[in-house]
């Protein structure tokens, strides 16, 4: 596997739903509302995340993962065993699609860390970090495993055909979710594999993403120094890890991982009052690095809310809406229409300025 | 009229079912529940009304040469790309990169307009296309604009934003902008001029707002009530000297 791919271009298309009130609904809202965008995604990748799926298991990692062939699994397992307590596993639950000819086999695993076991130890680490460390482990190490979906009480289901395709793959009108997002892809330079489908998850964290990371190089490398390994081969993979290391270790908010992810050009920084302008100054020193330059709207979703935010000049769509305790958001407004169609409010959310919405009962 | 039902149908078979209608003959035309289809009113010639309920989808009126296409809700991105000539109509707001390299025709917009409008518009003789919006625009308003007419009227919405974004005719080298409001120099490009209206102004802004007032409902004398700032490109060959160094 070579993990030296610099970057990915790709006009693709999302959606995003959150019901406040944590009220669970099926995934063929947000399939419906993304097949509206067919034409933005070329059959190359569409996928889906949805939070509050397990309730029945939700304490325990729900972890989707594909592989190419059986001896992957083997190995998989062997490792999940010497490590993990298994609750449960068994065959991810699909249909047959005529169009989907071809697919990895894909298994999910409801398991928690073994308290005792010597590699924790030795890494002494909280279940979180251990779980971190798992994923990048089997992504890495070993070949035709792919960790795809390892948060608690969600999961992202993903691949290769169109929305409805997928949808239909994953049986996904059998799901539940307080929150969906959703997307489809339009690859242009990197391959358009299973596991280069959106969305991008790691822990309870999900991002699905419209644009190019064009300052991926820095990004990788930056969290490479902190163990992250990047191996799927496309440059959204770096926003969840940096969502990740910012907000689960280090302890920024939302809104101030977004400011630097999105932060506002030294020239604006330059008119803040003084204590905004040191904050911001510092924030852009410390995290130079994490900057995301180029196009991009993105979706990020965790178990407790849901952001959406665009690029610092607006290069990437992103319309917002909201109907009762439903915030609804989309690359256009006529996808959040097709499953709502006489929203209270609607918006297009300013560049670099991120919509934050979180549970009712989040606090 | 024609009235198409557009409910579910794909925005090729919709777009071909226009066409067809206008090739032979029909003068106007009724799209009811419209959601999300692209390229509506593409390439488009004659004098035929197309009305359309629903909200439109991207790259509506692009290439368009002579039509009048009324939007009863918001419409979307990319709007009269290139567009030669005829009228869109938007009653609600609408979205980025509006009227990119439009050369003729107009665009009135009721509400609020997103980032890119206007960029690179340009105007030669009696080839002179404008833009319209009442409420407030983003970022790149008229960036490298070549010629035609923005106008921006700020007319309702708080005062959370500002009027119109940063970067306000960039790269203008041709064209005017009038803003309803205060302009503030530092949100515009280096070659951006801002001065007041003269008479001659005035006479200009005042016809075409009494257009634009006509197809919304508005009062022309109210919208005049308030000062407009006029932009210009301050010279007419801003990067000239760009590689003489």
């Amino acid at each position: 596997m070579n993990h030296n791919f610099q970057k990915d271009i790709s006009g693709c298309g999302l959606v995003g739903i959150i019901n406040r009130d944590g009220k669970r609904i099926s995934g063929s809202f947000a399939c419906n509302s993304l097949c509206l965008m067919n034409d933005r995604g070329n059959g190359l990748g569409a996928g889906y995340a949805a939070y509050g799926i397990y309730p029945e298991y939700k304490d325990l990692y729900a972890f989707h993962i594909m592989y190419d062939e059986l001896g992957a699994k083997t190995d998989t397992e062997e490792y999940l065993k010497k490590n993990y307590h298994i609750e449960k596993k068994e065959p991810m639950p699909t249909a047959s699609v005529p169009t989907i000819k071809i697919h990895p086999i894909i298994w999910r695993y409801f398991i928690k860390p073994l308290p005792e076991k010597a590699e924790r130890e030795l890494a002494n680490l909280g279940d979180d970090d251990f779980v971190v460390h798992t994923v990048m482990k089997i992504n890495s190490e070993i070949d035709g495993a792919y960790v795809f979906s390892s948060g608690k009480n969600m999961g992202a289901f993903k691949g290769v055909g169109m929305p409805i395709e997928i949808a239909r793959f994953f049986r996904l009108e059998e799901y539940e979710g307080y929150i969906w997002t959703a997307h489809t892809r339009f690859p242009t330079n990197t391959p358009g594999w299973w596991g280069g489908a959106h969305p991008f998850t790691l822990l309870d964290w999900s991002i699905v993403h419209n644009g190019e990371i064009s300052s991926y190089g820095i990004n990788k490398r930056y969290l490479e120094m902190y163990g992250y390994k990047l191996t799927l081969l496309t440059d959204t993979e770096v926003v969840a890890y940096l969502f990740d290391l910012m907000v689960r270790k280090h302890g920024l908010d939302t809104a101030t991982a977004c400011t630097v992810l999105a932060a506002p050009f030294w020239k604006r920084i330059d008119d803040m009052p003084e204590d905004e302008k040191e904050a911001m100054t510092a924030l852009r020193m410390v995290y130079g690095s994490a900057l995301m330059n180029g196009p991009f709207s993105i979706l990020f979703g965790h178990s407790k809310g849901l952001v959406g935010f665009n690029d610092r000049i607006k290069l990437r769509p992103l319309m917002a809406a909201t109907k009762g305790k439903t915030v609804y958001m989309a690359s256009e407004e006529s996808a959040i229409r097709e499953i709502c169609p006489s929203p209270e409010k609607v918006w297009a959310p300013r560049a670099g300025e991120p919509v934050i919405v979180e549970l009712e009962d989040s606090r | 009229m024609l009235t198409i039902d557009a409910k579910g149908i794909y925005y090729r078979d919709l777009n071909n079912k226009v066409r067809e209608a206008v090739a032979k003959g029909e003068k106007e035309i009724f799209l009811k529940n419209i959601n999300g289809q692209y390229y509506i009113g593409d390439g488009l010639r004659g004098d035929v009304k197309i009305t359309i309920e629903g909200v439109p989808g991207n790259d509506l009126a692009a290439f368009m040469d002579g039509p009048t296409i009324i939007i009863k809700n918001n419409a979307q991105d990319n709007i009269a790309n290139t567009m030669n000539s005829g009228k869109v109509i938007v009653h609600g707001d609408a979205g980025d990169v509006l009227g990119y390299g439009m050369r003729g025709g107009k665009l009135h917009i009721r509400g609020n307009v997103g980032y890119r409008v206007g960029i690179h518009m340009k105007g030669y003789k009696k080839q002179n296309p404008i833009i319209i919006a009442g409420g407030k625009a983003g970022d790149f308003f008229g960036e490298y604009m070549a010629g035609g007419v923005l106008i921006l009227l700020g007319l309702d919405g708080d005062n959370k934003r500002p009027l119109v974004g940063d970067y306000l005719g960039t790269g203008m080298h041709g064209g005017v902008i009038f803003i309803r409001g205060d302009v503030d120099k530092k949100g515009c490009g280096a070659e951006v001029g801002i001065t007041d209206l003269n008479e001659e102004d005035k006479k200009f802004l005042k016809e075409h707002l009494e257009d634009y007032c006509k197809d919304f409902n508005l009062k022309t004398e109210d919208i005049m009530k308030s000062g407009f700032k006029k932009l210009t490109p301050a010279s007419l060959r801003p990067y000239g000297n760009l590689y003489a160094y």
